[in-house]
């Protein structure tokens, strides 16, 4: 699949931004005052930057308001409406915990547990885009809700100065990334489609002419953005510096500032590989009618 | 709305023979022809008369090569365009509605004043039968010609896709395949007409209708019999004569 940098930035920065939201609403991390309002300023600045970013590869997006109407059916929609109630509800929390005494926050009382409750769902419904697509078996697995609910929460944890809580949530990314890229390589395969059930024929195929000369819609977009060059290295990359590095930063120096603000540059740039590779890497059933390569 | 509706008794669609199909391109320069003017956006161009062409297609003819377990290759024409499915994902999938499957006939359309450009649509389809036009920024696909099949200034004739009205071969056919007695139905039924790709689940409503099996040659050459001479008479004496030396 193409890789779109508008959507990669997209997940990337709303999944940390939502992330640290969930932290901050739960009140597994309680900043006051001025540093309250600093985190809850990130993690605003972070979901709405990627949420923005999200419209850049529209077709028309002044239309984007629309995206609204079809929650019954559509994970896209139901994803807008969430992170509208997640910013919204989280909104309340947020004041309180920055401007009020803070035995009166509501982070971790029952309004701060709802909005973490629509921050997850936001997060789940953006994991669901994608995992619902049955033509694209990569994705189409309970590992990728996993992965995505994963990369958010962890970044959210380092941002949030989890400290030790942060660094054991890297490692824990590190398995799950393992253990996504291991049975990812297998699911196109298990998926037991094929020519012959795309074009009922019997008997072995081979594509003898194109149906068509140039390039197009379905090439660029499904087809020909194969990153398999460097994949494997680039998965080494992404698991060493969204999780091996930044776990080993967070245990190494003192938590605050100077183990934060590294180990979430390294995170986020694994994270941001890694994203590139969840959509280089993911095959599209489509790209049986165009022969095995 | 993007729910899609309860199946329709009426499900208009088209079934495509593989048997007859010359792979002459005809129906998709007819599509390309008919929807530059009529229905929704015109299918565009990118950079025509430039060093890298493109442009947005509804109907696409592949040719593959199939070696069948026994006897000859054949190549088979395919073309490839939008099936109009029973349980069509790219619908469910639209976030804004745009994307939806009409009530009364089963065709799958696009509001195209509704259409963000988003493309899940098109990733949802196993098919690749939609295609964003870059000009325009909005999804297109293939709308079984709408804008013929009911208009009524065309001649009676005229009123079905413009694919099917001008492939040379017969090769596709246009009717309600919801009616077990139309036409189109009957055809399937003799012929083994089939569903592409059953293992996505998308109930499609157009069908395939397999190469017929006087197809297959008995040999794999068709020189054999050529080399299999028996001559008689004065050729086989000399035949014998010769093959004592």
């Amino acid at each position: 699949m193409h890789p779109a940098p508008s959507v990669i930035l997209f997940t990337c920065l709303s999944g940390a931004g939502f992330g640290l939201l969930f932290w901050l609403d739960a009140g597994l991390a309680r900043p006051e005052g001025a540093a309250a309002l600093a985190h809850f300023t990130l993690a605003y600045g972070l979901a709405t930057a990627g949420l923005f970013a999200s419209t850049f590869h529209l077709g028309n997006p002044q239309r984007a308001l629309r995206a609204f109407s079809q929650w019954r059916t559509s994970w896209l929609s139901r994803e807008g409406w969430a992170s509208v109630a997640a910013l919204a509800a989280s909104a309340p929390v947020a004041l309180s915990a920055s401007f009020g005494p803070a035995d009166q926050s509501f982070a971790g009382g029952p309004l701060g547990l709802a909005a973490a409750l629509l921050t997850a769902l936001t997060l789940l419904s953006t994991a669901m885009i994608y995992a619902q697509l049955k033509t694209i078996p990569r994705w189409h697995h309970w590992t990728t809700p996993l992965s995505f609910l994963t990369f958010a929460v962890t970044g959210g944890a380092i941002l949030a100065g989890a400290g030790l809580i942060a660094a054991l949530f890297c490692l824990a990314l590190g398995v799950v990334m393992t253990l996504t890229f291991w049975q990812g390589d297998r699911r196109f395969a298990a998926s037991g489609s094929n020519l012959n059930l795309a074009t009922g024929l019997k008997g072995q195929i081979r594509p003898f002419a194109p149906a068509h000369t140039a390039q197009n819609y379905i090439l660029t977009e499904m087809i020909h953005q194969v990153g398999r060059k460097h994949a494997q290295k680039l998965r080494l990359i992404a698991l060493a510096l969204a999780s091996l590095a930044p776990a080993a930063l967070l245990l190494a120096l003192p938590t605050g500032p100077i183990s934060i603000l590294p180990a979430f540059a390294c995170h986020l740039a694994g994270t941001l590989i890694q994203r590139w590779l969840f959509f280089a890497e993911a095959e599209h059933v489509v790209r049986h009618y165009y022969g095995p390569n | 709305m993007t729910n899609l509706p309860p199946p329709s008794a009426k499900k208009l669609g088209l079934v495509i023979d593989l048997d007859t199909c010359v792979g002459c391109q005809a129906c998709v320069t007819a599509c390309k022809g008919w929807n530059d003017q009529g229905y929704g956006a015109p299918l565009s161009d990118q950079n025509p008369y430039g060093a890298a062409p493109s442009g947005t297609f509804l109907n696409r003819v592949h040719s593959y090569e199939v070696t069948p377990d026994e006897g000859a290759p054949q190549i088979i024409n395919f073309p490839r365009s939008c099936l109009h499915c029973d349980n069509a994902p790219c619908v469910t999938v639209c976030p804004t509605g745009a994307s939806y499957k009409r009530a009364e006939d089963g065709i799958v359309l696009v509001n195209e004043s509704a259409c963000i450009g988003c493309g899940l649509c098109a990733w949802a389809c196993p098919y690749g039968a939609r295609e964003l036009d870059p000009a325009a920024g909005v999804m297109k696909k293939c709308t079984l010609c709408i804008d013929r099949i009911y208009n009524d200034t065309l001649p009676e004739e005229d009123r079905q896709p413009a694919c099917v009205r001008t492939c040379p071969t017969g090769a596709r056919h246009f009717g309600d395949l919801g009616n077990p007695e139309s036409a189109v139905s009957q055809l399937v039924a003799q012929r083994g007409g089939y569903d592409l790709m059953p293992d996505m689940g998308t109930r499609p409503t157009n069908k395939y209708l397999p190469p017929r099996p006087k197809d297959a040659r008995a040999t794999a050459s068709p020189l054999a019999p050529l080399l299999d001479l028996q001559a008689t008479g004065f050729a086989g004496w000399l035949d014998r004569l010769l093959e004592k030396f």
